[in-house]
């Protein structure tokens, strides 16, 4: 065996490193000073992510015959999710602090840490072992994460029923990949595709797949396989929604890229095109009219969250080089984005407990940087320029436009009609803060400095990412490569 | 070239704008103020140093052997690649041209910071509300102006004048509480992108055809054996019409698609150098505080026109019809401008239409350039001019502004007689005057006979007209002059507030803009910038412009200048009854000139009546009925249907798993069932 080829892997025997240092502070770091262990983690996982962006020794390619790849675009997209988890993490230092969770901390950053770790496995298998092996690590710890406020009634609630559908999906999944391997006869990628390409689709394949896509929709939560997605947001600890908001869905929606491009290209204007056309419809839609009657910041932004994946969908049923850019840019947008929306709804739920949509009415009074904090993450969420938000989407729907075909053009169309449904709801928020100034429910408060830190990287990253095109070349340059 | 010192001229200013916009508030006045006038100082010192290494070192990159100088590329970054040839460049060019405006700008943009330190305070010493955010957007102005200048590509070209558009609008808006100051920045920011719709429109058919917005490809051609540097002849821009000859370039209305092109990028300079009939904006962003006249409106951004076509004279010079267009419209802007500056009362308004009138008479130096006439001799005189009007012209208006300060009136009747309590701004402000007028040895008198010339060289009737107006320049400017200084004295009421000269942050920028006005006329301009950068004499020295004086058209110039001093002298410098009299022996003219020939009751005409009533109303009903009614239906729509499905979400897992996997089997069997 050629051991050299664990130097491919560098990404994730770094993490696996930050995450035995973070473990064994936890573990023999004396109780006093364990209030050091957010902070600790923090800094090495920064360190990490910065080494991250260093090129790599070897040259990038398969290792274990084919099993693991780490192609450019996979390195990037690790380097996008772990700058949005470092985000997290800052976010979640203050939460963390609090009394009922201070003591059990560092398992926290633990379990983050190996979910990050089965995220990367999703991303770089290229054998359906390894992949669900990522995904089931992805998976199990997040259910821990969610009842990690478990004194709460709610978070325990969540917990169950987050535990409960991924289970499922997960059978639906395997059940799925069962099919494929009956057709195939191998689960590596591209024996596959090989094998497609020899026998051409027929009716198991569709229902293969259908199962497959169902099992990955779990995890983006695509219509119909998002219910739990409301209710476990609302109920999980916010620090914990952001990062199955954000991180979650987008190391899934990379990973899904990948099967769908790499594995079944072959179906693709035979099935799986009609199957996302669908889906994609039932997705932005759906998510939308339920955003819209949400009271409770949480559970609106689930919905937004819902619809925004829908979006991040048209990159995938591209299926060209500028599809891969604009989804990673997407995905990059969109952590931004999102973690300015929950940084402050965590920031104003640390200081007051609330969370009601009412009750940020003169936000804009008595914080008026939170506010605009807020503003800038809803107007990049709706997509209004000179933001991120616009470029992400417009690059999105410019892909999804070069595919070519009419259904794909009346697929954007309604995609443009879903964004200005979206802009009311995410309006309402800034009416609510700006607008009704009458009372003011939430009084002025300092957030803690963590906060502030992770708030002011997401507002640099919503301001810059509209201006800066050096960011979307880049990610161009190697989609198309 | 240092792409160091390149690319921080641009930084600076744009980090000055940053710093002083975003944390202006927390500074005192007097940081913000200095901050931003060392950044300033900053800028003025490495863009000197640029361009008199540009102009003097002697180095291959810039010059060849023969003399000629080079255009060189300090640094060009793709900004935003759309396709392999759809690309928009971000970059640094370094000609003769550039150069010259990197002295310009920054000289006049660093004694405005300057002056204003004293200017925004009044007299108990009070800064103006606002005071940093005036810094803010002069640095905001300063840094887009470079970016135009050094503009490798149409398209940045383009970005940069829209933003010199903006901060033009926000500076004549600085006093946004006077409803004159906010209609005044509305009307500029509309005439001028009104123009600008002209531009874009030029741009993108020139770019259409060619293939490329660089200006390196369109106007010259790379030198063989060097990286980055260019050159520009006769031949160099031949390649673009061999393009359009070669493409199947249709014509319109009788003229080529270059044509065509060419005079809607000319209508985007006539509307920021404010031209007949797209210069109405320019009377009324007076509004603007003084000191922002003198940088934006008089020395360099309404210049920006000028520029444009300098900057493009290659392909100009292919289409005579495009540059006969130029001329008329200059010669006509130029005549009208002088005659209405004769009857102004206000003596900023004065000023700007003595600007619009000069602006024009470089217009028409390019108009009337040809390189078979004295290689080009035109070109070297417009931009001549536009150096030597930009500081002329920057004091005339600092010097109007201490006037203001000091009698808080831009009513020059309220002024009469000040010579005796403001000596400085009184001698400064006649160096001024003698300089626009034309009088030797002032810099207006050796720019204003190049130009004299080019016109003379090109046909008689462009020579006679621009004389007369030249004739008229010096009438009008003397009779401002000695309506403020001279006429009747003035009775001063309140012996605590006689008008005196000002603190030494205004006086200093005065007396070095008159300095520079009384010797700007010997700089050699032959010798450093051409249209194709070839040296007009062999040898160049401070007494060259003197030596080489055509004296015919000289001696005819400063003759037609002294008779309109003359005039001017008799009948303005003590009070007497001799202009009434002028004035009611032809009242129509006198009419008409005073009211600016009704050119904006014409446009108030056009756009209420007309435009508001024909065009306006259909499309607000429309917009009203059928977008607005469709958009409610979807909001109705909407709101239905998510009332109708809000069951779906239950709150039970194990209706969620049934749907999921309902959804899942759905999923399967409906592809299924349509492969099948």
């Amino acid at each position: 065996m050629d051991y050299s080829q664990f130097l491919v892997m560098k990404q994730e025997i770094g993490l696996l490193i930050v995450f035995l240092i973070v473990f064994l502070c936890d573990t023999f770091m004396s109780r006093r000073s364990q209030g050091a262990i957010g902070i600790i983690s923090c800094i090495f996982f920064a360190a990490f992510t910065i080494l991250g962006f260093i090129p790599p020794i070897l040259n990038p390619g398969d290792a274990f015959s084919g099993m693991y790849n780490s192609a450019p675009v996979v390195i990037n997209i690790k380097n996008i999710l772990n700058v949005g988890v470092l985000i997290v993490m800052i976010q979640a230092l203050r939460w963390a602090d609090k009394d009922m969770v201070r003591v059990r901390r560092g398992e926290f950053y633990e379990l983050l840490l190996v979910t990050l770790f089965g995220m990367y496995l999703m991303i770089s298998a290229r054998h359906f072992l390894l992949f669900v092996i990522g995904l089931e690590t992805a998976s199990l710890p997040l259910a821990a994460m969610v009842a990690f406020d478990k004194h709460r009634y709610e978070s325990r609630e969540a917990a169950v029923k987050y535990i409960l559908t991924a289970v499922f999906s997960s059978a639906i999944f395997m059940m799925g990949l069962s099919f494929v391997y009956a057709l195939a006869g191998t689960l590596y990628f591209d024996g596959i595709a090989m094998a497609l390409w020899i026998d051409g689709v027929n009716v198991l394949l569709a229902v293969a797949l259908a199962f497959v896509i169902a099992g990955i929709g779990f995890k983006l939560s695509l219509v119909p396989f998002h219910l739990w997605t409301a209710d476990v947001y609302q109920g999980a600890p916010t620090p914990v929604t952001s990062y199955l908001s954000v991180i979650s869905k987008g190391a899934a929606a990379f990973a899904f890229l990948v099967i769908l491009w790499e594995v079944f290209g072959e179906a693709y204007p035979q099935i799986w095109e009609w199957m996302l056309y669908g889906l994609i419809i039932l997705t932005i839609t759906i998510g939308n009219l339920f955003a819209i009657r949400q009271k409770n910041m949480k559970r609106f932004l689930a919905f937004s969250s819902i619809s925004q994946a829908g979006y991040i969908m048209l990159g995938i049923i591209a299926f060209n080089g500028m599809g891969l850019a604009a989804l990673l840019f997407y995905i990059l947008v969109y952590i931004f984005s999102n973690l300015a929306a929950f940084g402050v709804i965590g920031a104003i739920e640390n200081a007051s407990g609330k969370v009601w949509m009412d009750d940020y009415n003169g936000l804009y009074k008595t914080n008026p940087r939170l506010a605009f904090t807020m503003m800038l993450a809803m107007f990049s969420l709706a997509g209004i320029p000179p933001f991120a938000g616009f470029f992400s989407k417009f690059f999105i729907f410019t892909s999804a436009i070069n595919q070519g075909s009419i259904a794909i053009y009346i697929l954007v169309l309604i995609a443009l009609i879903n964004t200005i449904i979206s802009l009311y709801y995410y309006l309402l928020v800034v009416k609510a803060m700006f607008i009704k100034q009458d009372e003011c429910v939430i009084a002025p408060f300092k957030s803690a400095c963590s906060e502030r830190f992770a708030l002011w990287i997401c507002v640099a990253g919503i301001l810059a990412l509209g201006v800066v095109s050096c960011v979307y070349n880049h990610f161009l340059d190697i989609s198309v490569a | 070239m240092n792409t160091t010192i390149a690319i921080f001229i641009l930084a600076i200013p744009l980090f000055m704008f940053l710093l002083l916009g975003l944390c202006g508030k927390k500074m005192s006045h007097p940081l913000a103020g200095i901050l931003g006038t060392c950044g300033m100082g900053a800028v003025l010192v490495l863009s000197y140093i640029t361009a008199f290494t540009y102009f003097f070192s002697g180095s291959p990159e810039f010059i060849t052997e023969a003399g000629e100088r080079l255009q060189v590329v300090v640094f060009n970054q793709t900004w935003l690649q759309f396709t392999d040839t759809l690309i928009i460049k971000l970059g640094f060019l370094l000609d003769p041209i550039s150069a010259m405006m990197l002295i310009v700008i920054p000289t006049i943009s660093f004694m405005v910071h300057l002056y204003s330190l004293g200017y925004m305070r009044d007299h108990h010493g009070v800064y103006e509300h606002g005071f940093q955010r005036f810094y803010a957007f002069l640095s905001l102005f300063s840094f887009s102006m470079l970016g135009l200048v050094v503009a490798t590509n149409i398209f940045q070209m383009y970005i940069f004048w829209e933003l010199v558009g903006a901060s033009s609008y926000l500076l004549i808006g600085f006093y946004y509480k006077k409803p004159s100051a906010v209609s005044a920045s509305k009307k500029a920011f509309i005439v001028t992108r009104f123009a600008d719709l002209g531009f874009l429109i030029g741009i993108l058919i020139l770019s259409f055809y060619t293939g490329t917005f660089d200006f390196m490809q369109l106007t010259s051609t790379p030198v063989e054996g060097a990286q980055n540097i260019f050159h520009v002849s006769a031949d160099t821009a031949m390649g673009v019409k061999e393009w359009i000859a070669a493409n199947p370039a249709p014509t319109f209305m009788g003229a080529s698609v270059l044509t065509w092109a060419l005079v809607l990028i000319f209508m985007g300079g006539m509307g920021k150098s404010a031209m007949m009939p797209l210069h109405i904006w320019l009377p009324d962003a007076m509004e603007g505080p003084t000191p922002v006249s003198a940088l934006i409106h008089a020395a360099t951004m309404v210049v920006a026109g000028v520029y444009l076509v300098a900057r493009l004279f290659p392909l100009y010079i292919m289409e005579e019809a495009a540059l006969n267009f130029i001329t008329v419209v200059g010669a006509v802007t130029a005549f009208y401008a002088a005659m209405v500056a004769c009857t102004q009362v206000d003596i900023k308004r004065v000023l700007a239409f003595s600007t619009i009138s000069q602006i024009a008479f470089m217009m028409v130096s390019l108009g009337v350039a040809r390189p078979d006439f004295h290689h080009g001799i035109g070109y070297m005189a417009s931009m001549f001019h536009l150096f030597t009007h930009a500081m002329f012209k920057a004091l005339l208006f600092l010097g109007a502004g201490a006037l203001i300060h000091a009698i808080g009136s831009n009513d020059y009747t309220a002024m009469h007689g000040l010579r005796k309590y403001m000596p400085i701004t009184h001698i400064t402000f006649l160096i001024g005057c003698l300089a626009i007028a034309g009088i030797i040895p002032f810099a207006g008198f050796f720019s204003k006979d190049e130009i004299l010339t080019a016109c003379f060289g090109n046909s008689v009737v462009w020579y006679v007209i621009m004389s007369c107006v030249a004739g008229l320049t010096a009438f009008y400017m003397f009779r401002l002059y000695y309506l403020i200084f001279w006429w009747k004295e003035h009775k001063i009421h309140d012996p605590h507030h006689t008008p005196h000269d000002q603190p030494w942050t205004m006086t200093l920028p005065l007396v070095i803009l008159a300095a520079i006005s009384c010797v700007a006329g010997f700089v050699p301009f032959g010798n450093l910038v051409t249209w194709n950068g070839e040296p007009m004499f062999d040898h160049a020295n401070f007494w060259t412009n003197l030596v080489h004086l055509d004296w015919g058209v000289a001696g005819i110039s400063l003759g037609v200048s002294v008779i309109g001093i003359a005039l001017a002298t008799v009948m303005y410098r003590k009070e007497n009854p001799l202009p009434d009299k002028l004035s009611n022996a032809l009242p129509t003219l006198w009419d008409w000139c005073y009211h600016r020939f009704y050119w904006d009751e014409l446009y108030m005409f056009v756009t209420h009546k007309i435009i508001f009533n024909c065009i306006s109303r259909p499309i607000a009903w429309f917009d009203r009925h059928i977008i607005d009614g469709a958009m409610d239906g979807l909001a109705y729509v909407t709101n239905k249907a998510s009332y109708a499905i809000k069951g779906l979400q239950s709150g039970k897992v194990q209706m969620y798993v049934w749907i999921y996997l309902i959804g899942a089997l759905l999923l399967g069997l409906i592809t299924g069932l349509c492969l099948m």
